[in-house]
């Protein structure tokens, strides 16, 4: 089974804070960073999509491990939707601006 | 058949349906009011929300449909999974937070929340309604097909089960119950898929596999000559719709029985033993000649699905490792099995289903089966079809209604956020398993010919009658919980967005409840109706047109309303119509629907490849922009 890394629940509401999930700040600076990396996987979507159009031989090759590249890229693509989730998350986790956030930082 | 009526199947069956149902009437309890019915109060803990999104998500297709196709056709069962998981990704960093923001119950109200139009509200129900009943007519296909080699019952009972334990779950609870049903059902789901893949990599590969009681039965290739020198065997000569093919009728007169043999090998000198099944212009079936059944002067077909050859002359591997399991493959000679339809003048007709040996390395690669032939031609126009299927498979996820749904179920965007990382996880988790179980079965020897949807409980029981009996009541209660959700999101359309605010019936919270259920109940009967009506159709098929029609419909109008200020009620009105109308007319014209649905021949098809979405998608978001730009207001 799978859980997400740190899995304490410790998100809370009010939209007048900064930090709230719901303040429109943090949602624009959430969004950006969701269409960044949706970026990068419609980028490494179109890449399978291209080699099964362009080069289908080169699926069958074997880059390395033994395993043919149809399945490591297949399989890539699975770990990457995760890992990118689980990045996502961290990253709208952190707490902004880290600067009003932590006085002692700058000082 | 390959199948026995198994008593323990038959209780923990009984088990595991009663189980739900005491879940739903225990919580049932719980949901009063509207937001309590059809967003179970917004109060689900994340976790379990992220794991009822798996189970919501992990449907009788996915689970059946893409280990059978898995198991037939190599790696082009796993495209699917490939696909049906970059669609999370959609749904996740695109669509998932700015709609919670928008919405309260439904997708229409997250469409309408900026322009409370009727015609929205309209354009919105009315798509929810046709993608809830198109996906939920494979689902109810699935069920039929689940119940009859299990329990022994006809398709139409099946149907009928299922039907009556989704509206008894769905009237007496709602959202609440649905959730907690899913939550159980993905669990048990991915934990018990686990298991089997362990077995799978601990038992390895053979070449003659063997299980319980039963030996491996091989299927022979023989010389043309020693057929012709063999006494008690007599070639019959070609007739009826044989003429011309590359098959060999020969009788035996010990036992007596008339084979089918397929000519293969250089200059057709080997003989390769089929099995066929010929349903009479009378109305009865024969296996190999004979009767279908098991007792005397009776047979039946044998179970198929082996390595012929291992690499290095191997019989046996012994336990492997997750990649040496794939490595092995790779080198080995697998027979997978094709079938070819033969009809005879009188009425009869033949199905001969024959040994086609294919070289590991052809088979883990895309392109193996008819669906996705179309990578390997060089024919643009063929791989447009394999992309355009991509493109549907990626865009779908995030406009089905009864994904939506759930983010309402959750107190905020965090826990949305964190429910759907949940729900990614497990959901991949569980596609990488696919691909052990789809393998696993295609070299278990125990799958049934005729039928790709039963391979992945077939395959568990190759490890036990108990494994088996489990994964068949998880593969049912999969039914179960995909159907009440999307008899939820259908119910929630009409009682909310149809009938409170569009026709302004005015409804207090317990009248709205009661809405919901009735329309619950009447969409449970026509799932049903429509199950029992479309049992002969391929159930992958039917899903990929909800997939479709989800995309072309809802997508265009979603992410515009949310990334482009400019759209207009009008816009998003005219972009849901024409991507559902035009989505749907473009299936029912293609090929495929001409030769499975109408019987016509495929090559009359007036589109020219059979999924529409690299068109219809496109178009959704042109005719947005068009109608968006021409009826805007004169800001200055």
């Amino acid at each position: 089974m799978s859980k997400p890394a740190g899995s304490s629940d410790s998100a809370s509401s009010g939209a007048e804070h900064p930090d709230a999930d719901d303040h429109p700040e943090r949602s624009a600076r959430n969004a950006r960073i969701g269409l960044w990396l949706f970026a990068a996987y419609v980028l490494l979507y179109a890449g399978f999509m291209g080699v099964n159009v362009w080069a289908p031989p080169l699926m069958a090759r074997a880059p390395f491990g033994g395993v043919n590249l149809a399945i490591l890229y297949g399989m890539g693509l699975i770990v990457a939707a995760i890992v990118l989730a689980l990045i996502y998350m961290q990253l709208c986790r952190r707490r902004s601006p880290p600067v009003a956030d932590d006085p002692g930082a700058s000082a | 058949m390959i199948y026995e009526r198994s008593l323990i199947a038959v209780v923990v069956f009984a088990v595991f349906v009663a189980i739900v149902l005491a879940i739903s009437f225990y919580l049932g309890a719980r949901a009063k009011s509207a937001r309590g019915y059809f967003a179970a109060h917004g109060t689900i803990h994340w976790f379990v929300n992220g794991v009822a999104f798996a189970g919501d998500y992990l449907s009788a297709a996915s689970f059946l449909g893409i280990c059978g196709l898995i198991a037939f056709h190599g790696y082009d069962g796993f495209l699917y999974s490939i696909g049906y998981l970059a669609g999370w990704i959609v749904a996740l960093l695109v669509i998932a937070e700015p709609l919670k923001r928008l919405g309260r119950f439904t997708f229409a109200d997250a469409l309408d929340n900026r322009f409370n139009s009727r015609g929205i509200k309209l354009a919105a129900a009315i798509s929810t309604l046709v993608v809830s009943i198109f996906y939920l007519i494979p689902q109810m296909v699935g069920a039929g097909a689940l119940i009859k080699p299990l329990l022994g019952l006809s398709h139409h009972v099946g149907v009928l089960a299922v039907g009556v334990v989704v509206i008894v779950i769905v009237v007496t609870a709602g959202m609440v119950s649905t959730t907690y049903v899913q939550f159980i059902k993905g669990a048990l789901l991915v934990i018990f898929c686990a298991i089997v893949t362990v077995l799978i990599l601990r038992r390895g590969l053979t070449t003659e596999p063997s299980y319980a009681d039963r030996p491996f039965e091989a299927f022979r290739t023989l010389p043309a000559s020693e057929m012709i020198d063999n006494p008690s065997a007599r070639v019959l000569p070609e007739t009826g719709g044989w003429v011309g093919q590359p098959y060999v009728r020969v009788r035996f007169d010990l036992p007596h029985v008339v084979l089918v043999w397929r000519r293969t090998g250089p200059d057709g000198s080997l003989l390769a033993e089929t099995q066929t099944v010929t349903r009479t212009a009378d109305g009865r079936t024969l296996v190999n000649g004979w009767p279908q059944g098991r007792g005397r002067n009776e047979s039946d077909l044998r179970p198929v699905g082996h390595i012929s050859r291992l690499p290095h002359g191997e019989t046996s591997t012994g336990s492997v490792g997750p990649l040496e399991f794939f490595r092995v493959l790779q080198d080995s000679e697998i027979v997978l099995w094709g079938a070819q339809r033969i009809e005879h003048g009188d009425g009869d007709v033949t199905t001969v289903y024959y040994q086609k040996p294919t070289h590991g390395n052809d088979v883990l690669v895309p392109g193996a089966s008819p669906v996705f032939r179309g990578v390997r031609s060089g024919n643009p126009l063929d791989k447009l079809d394999f992309l355009s299927l991509m493109l549907a498979l990626f865009c779908g996820t995030a406009s089905l209604p009864h994904i939506l749904i759930r983010y309402y179920t959750v107190k905020d965007q965090a826990a949305a956020r964190k429910s759907t990382v949940v729900g990614i996880a497990s959901i991949g988790f569980f596609y990488i398993l696919t691909l052990y179980l789809g393998l696993g079965a295609m070299t278990s020897g125990a799958l049934d010919v005729t039928n790709s949807n039963m391979a992945a409980p077939l395959l568990a029981r190759t490890f036990g009658e108990l494994l088996f009996a489990i994964i068949s009541a998880i593969a049912f209660t999969t039914v179960l919980g995909t159907v009440s959700g999307l008899i939820m999101a259908a119910s929630g359309a009409v009682a909310h967005d149809l009938m409170a605010n569009l026709l302004k019936i005015g409804m207090d919270d317990h009248a709205k409840v009661r809405a919901g259920k009735i329309v619950a109940v009447v969409v449970g009967v026509i799932a049903m109706g429509l199950g029992i009506a479309f049992e002969k159709m391929n159930v992958s098929f039917l899903v990929g047109w909800a997939f479709n029609i989800a995309a072309s419909a809802n997508l265009p109008a979603l992410v515009m309303l949310l990334f482009w200020k400019r759209t207009t009620r009008q816009g998003i009105t005219a972009s849901i119509i024409v991507g559902m109308i035009t989505s749907l007319a473009w299936v029912l014209l293609s090929a495929q629907t001409y030769k499975d649905v109408y019987g016509l021949p495929p090559e009359q098809a007036i589109v020219p490849f059979s999924q529409p979405g690299i068109v219809t998608i496109p178009l959704g978001f042109i005719v947005l922009a068009i109608v968006s730009l021409l009826t805007a207001k004169p800001t200055r």
